[in-house]
């Protein structure tokens, strides 16, 4: 388990409501906990203990119900992600052609491991399995955009471009 | 909607989706009467969306609407085709014309030349399927697809998968106006009996009989459950059904809706496959709008309707009592069985549970009749079944062959070989579950019964083809690794027996092994097999026995003369450069990010092994051949 503390939980008014609206939408669907675990996920980027608690209060469960499910389950995060995620697919067709070695080279690159997010905030880094994009191994995505049948030595390049963009957006 | 609305849009759009199979003087003649000259198909799957598939559609509307065209050419976003390596895939019809790897530049020279004058770009076609003097082969006569024979995949890359009049202009929904109007419930389980289609989620159970059993469940309440959790990694056939044919799928489950006496449907789908999600919805939606899920569908009474839920990454949700108490909102944990599912499934109500595949095979076992499928396939395989061809293969992509057709003809025909010249060394299927299938056995006919005997399995249908640079130390270490972190840890064999097995395989691959490691192994997989609580951990020293089976020498080498065969595993390998072929040149040193490497200009150089990281670098960049892996 990562250590949730060192991240203050800086969720907002609004932010609130959508998730007390998500509650009530699926407050009598029965199984209703996982699509809203989804969702809280969608609205605060991360399942942080404070949301866990809106939930558990909101569908009148325990706390411990709410965080054995979240912790279950590999999609859901408790610690914030990177502006920018990272993903290299660990697949089995993407491994056989290499993906470890792209993921080596991102963490190079950006000096953290996978699961964690770089100091300032803009990078994650996450392994995944199997994107389905099995006929362009190895893969790695960066947030939504895909990149295929990449080498490790062009992992600096693509990385690079996401900062040349952000400073271009800053200039 | 009643069956005279179905046949009406069936006779339709029938001629729209014909042409697209016919070229030639036929397919011409076709066009002709379907008020568009051209159509193309662009696949909208995965793959090809991934490799710029969408930037190819949004390239022929400007080009199209450029040359004034978009009148007289229709554009259709179709699912996968197959051929996924060569992504974004377009095909023009009546011609045929298979461009690969299209890209925004490559559209606009076919629109131009191809679309409004005439003559297809030769150089931008799929060059297999281009004769000598330039004429076009018919796709389904290229090496890839001969020996194919596509039933779960025969809309895929054919119908925009976004439009339900695509789907009934194919015959979609007429199995289901059959079973509503003339098929009595046991009926229904008789067919799918004779038949002899057996789940294609792995195991391989008979479908007519796991039907019959939640029949039989007496209860008020019944559900019906669909497995798209596809969670082998390397597979992704269920994926591509669910996006180039959704229909099929939620056909089919109003089907067993209907024959088991259930009112409600679950799609468990993997949150990883966000178009798959995406179609599916938009083909419940219509398939409500119809009339073909809802109250009194087509009239018969007979009520049913599907919901959508998504997984969070977790493998042991494709077990089916985990998929259900994770449908439950739980922890995804399996639960003993006995009961059954289909005595006791979802909130405790008799289930029915099947695969994506198995559900795309029964709404044509339904129309054509039993006996048309068990006329294909072997003598206890019947039917046919979906792969997802990858790793060091030539065609990388989703092929689907009749039971029995032989892994050679899978690797050397569809699959074109292997690639830079590389010998085939062995196959995997059944992912982290099954085992893997040696070179010597590439002529086994494929089905359930064959590939268990090899100590494999069918498994859900990934097919990862491995070649010399593959260790087979080192595969087995990587699905353990899988397993490890997958098992959810509810039985101790599974939570405890993974990672002891995976501490094994480290201290191999690390060179750290002894001999009496493999006699361990042995032992602590067969308490897993027989002791873990669900097929997870029953099936996790698969890869391992599997390749010990076969690959033993390779093991040996790893543990008496500490040394890998294909030069995979770092602790086992070193780098050296052979003073004759060296050069000089300093590139190797000068790549070197540890600095191991000395020498000055045009002197030989010399690798320091005890900085030496192996990343492989210096070997590389070497332009002389002269760095060797040891």
């Amino acid at each position: 388990m990562n250590d949730n503390s060192q991240h203050t939980f800086k969720g907002t008014i609004a932010q609130e409501r959508e998730l007390k609206a998500v509650i009530a939408k699926h407050h009598d669907t029965p199984g209703c906990l996982m699509p809203i675990l989804q969702e809280a996920q969608g609205i605060y980027g991360y399942l942080p203990i404070e949301v866990q608690r809106m939930i558990a209060e909101g569908l009148n469960i325990s706390l411990s119900e709410v965080y054995g499910v979240a912790t279950f389950y590999s999609q859901f995060s408790l610690t914030p992600k990177g502006e920018h995620r990272i993903s290299v697919c660990l697949g089995t067709a993407c491994y056989v052609k290499g993906a470890d070695k792209v993921l080596e080279a991102v963490e190079k690159c950006l000096g953290i491991k996978s699961g964690e997010c770089t100091p300032d905030g803009m990078f994650s880094i996450d392994s995944c399995r199997c994107v389905g994009a099995c006929g362009l191994a190895p893969v790695m995505m960066v947030d939504e955009d895909v990149y295929g049948k990449v080498l490790p030595e062009q992992v600096d390049g693509i990385i690079k471009s996401y900062i040349a963009k952000k400073e271009a957006g800053n200039a | 909607m009643t069956l005279e609305q179905l046949n009406k849009i069936h006779d339709e759009y029938e001629d729209l989706i014909k042409v697209r199979k016919v070229i030639a003087e036929e397919g011409k003649k076709l066009a002709e009467k379907t008020g568009y000259r051209k159509q193309i198909l662009v696949c909208g799957g995965t793959g090809c969306t991934s490799s710029g598939s969408k930037k190819v559609i949004a390239a022929l509307e400007t080009e199209l609407a450029k040359h004034g065209l978009e009148k007289e050419v229709l554009v259709v976003k179709t699912g996968c085709f197959g051929l996924c390596a060569l992504g974004p895939i377009m095909i023009v019809s009546p011609e045929g014309a298979f461009y690969a790897q299209a890209t925004p530049e490559g559209v606009a020279r076919v629109v131009e030349e191809h679309i409004k004058n005439g003559n297809v770009v030769t150089d931008l076609l799929y060059q297999e399927t281009v004769h000598e003097d330039g004429s076009i082969i018919s796709l389904s006569e290229t090496a890839f697809y001969k020996k194919q024979l596509r039933i779960a995949l025969r809309n895929c890359g054919v119908i925009d998968p976004e439009n339900i009049k695509e789907y009934i202009a194919t015959d979609g929904y007429q199995a289901l106006a059959k079973v509503l109007t003339s098929m009595s419930q046991d009926d229904v389980i008789n067919v799918l009996l004779a038949s002899g289609l057996r789940g294609r989620g792995g195991a391989g159970f008979p479908t007519g009989r796991k039907w019959a059993f939640a029949k039989a469940s007496q209860s008020d309440v019944k559900y019906v459950g669909c497995n798209a959790d596809e969670g082998d990694p390397g597979a992704f056939m269920d994926r591509s059904i669910l996006e180039g044919d959704p229909h099929a799928v939620i056909e089919a489950m109003t089907i067993a809706g209907y024959t088991i006496g259930a009112q409600r449907g679950y799609v468990y789908v993997r949150a990883e496959y966000p178009i798959a999600v995406q179609r599916l919805q938009i083909a419940l939606d219509q398939a409500r709008e119809y009339g073909f899920l809802g109250e009194n569908i087509l009239g018969s009474g007979f009520s049913f309707d599907i919901e959508i839920r998504l997984g969070a990454g977790a493998f042991v949700c494709g077990e089916e009592t985990a998929l259900l108490t994770s449908i439950e909102g739980n922890r995804g944990e399996p639960r003993p069985r006995p009961p059954f599912p289909a005595v006791k499934g979802l909130f405790g109500k008799p289930t029915v549970l099947n695969n994506v595949e198995t559900y795309a095979n029964i709404p044509q076992i339904i129309r054509n009749g039993a006996e048309w499928y068990s006329s294909i396939g072997t003598e206890t395989s019947k039917g046919t079944k979906v792969f997802a061809l990858g790793g060091k293969i030539t065609n990388v992509g989703l092929v689907e062959i009749p039971m029995g057709t032989t892994l050679r003809e899978i690797v050397e025909e569809i699959g074109g070989g292997i690639p830079n010249g590389k010998k085939f060394k062995a196959a995997q299927t059944g992912g982290p579950s099954g085992g893997c299938i040696p070179a010597c056995h590439i002529d086994t006919p494929i089905d359930y019964e064959s590939l268990a005997a090899l100590g494999s399995m069918m498994g859900s249908g990934g097919l990862i083809v491995m070649d010399e640079d593959t260790c087979m130390v080192d595969i087995a270490k990587f699905y353990l690794n899988f397993t490890m972190d997958e098992s959810c840890g509810k039985c101790t064999p599974c939570r405890i027996g993974t990672r002891r097995l995976l501490q094994f395989l480290e201290k191999i691959t690390s060179g750290e092994g002894e001999p009496e490691d493999l006699d361990k192994i042995e032992a602590l997989a067969n308490h897993m097999k027989s002791s873990s609580l669900c097929a997870l951990g029953q099936s996790a020293p698969n890869p391992v026995l599997s390749t010990i089976m076969y690959f033993k020498d390779e093991y040996l080498a790893h543990i008496e003369d500490k040394h890998c065969p294909a030069g995979v595993c770092k602790d086992l390998t070193q780098y050296e450069i052979i003073p004759a072929l060296c050069k000089g040149c300093t590139l190797c040193a000068r790549n070197c990010p540890v600095d191991a490497i000395s020498g000055s200009v045009k002197q030989v150089h010399v690798i320091d092994k005890t900085k030496c990281i192996k990343c492989g670098l210096c070997e590389k960049n070497c332009k002389f051949g002269a760095v060797v892996k040891k």
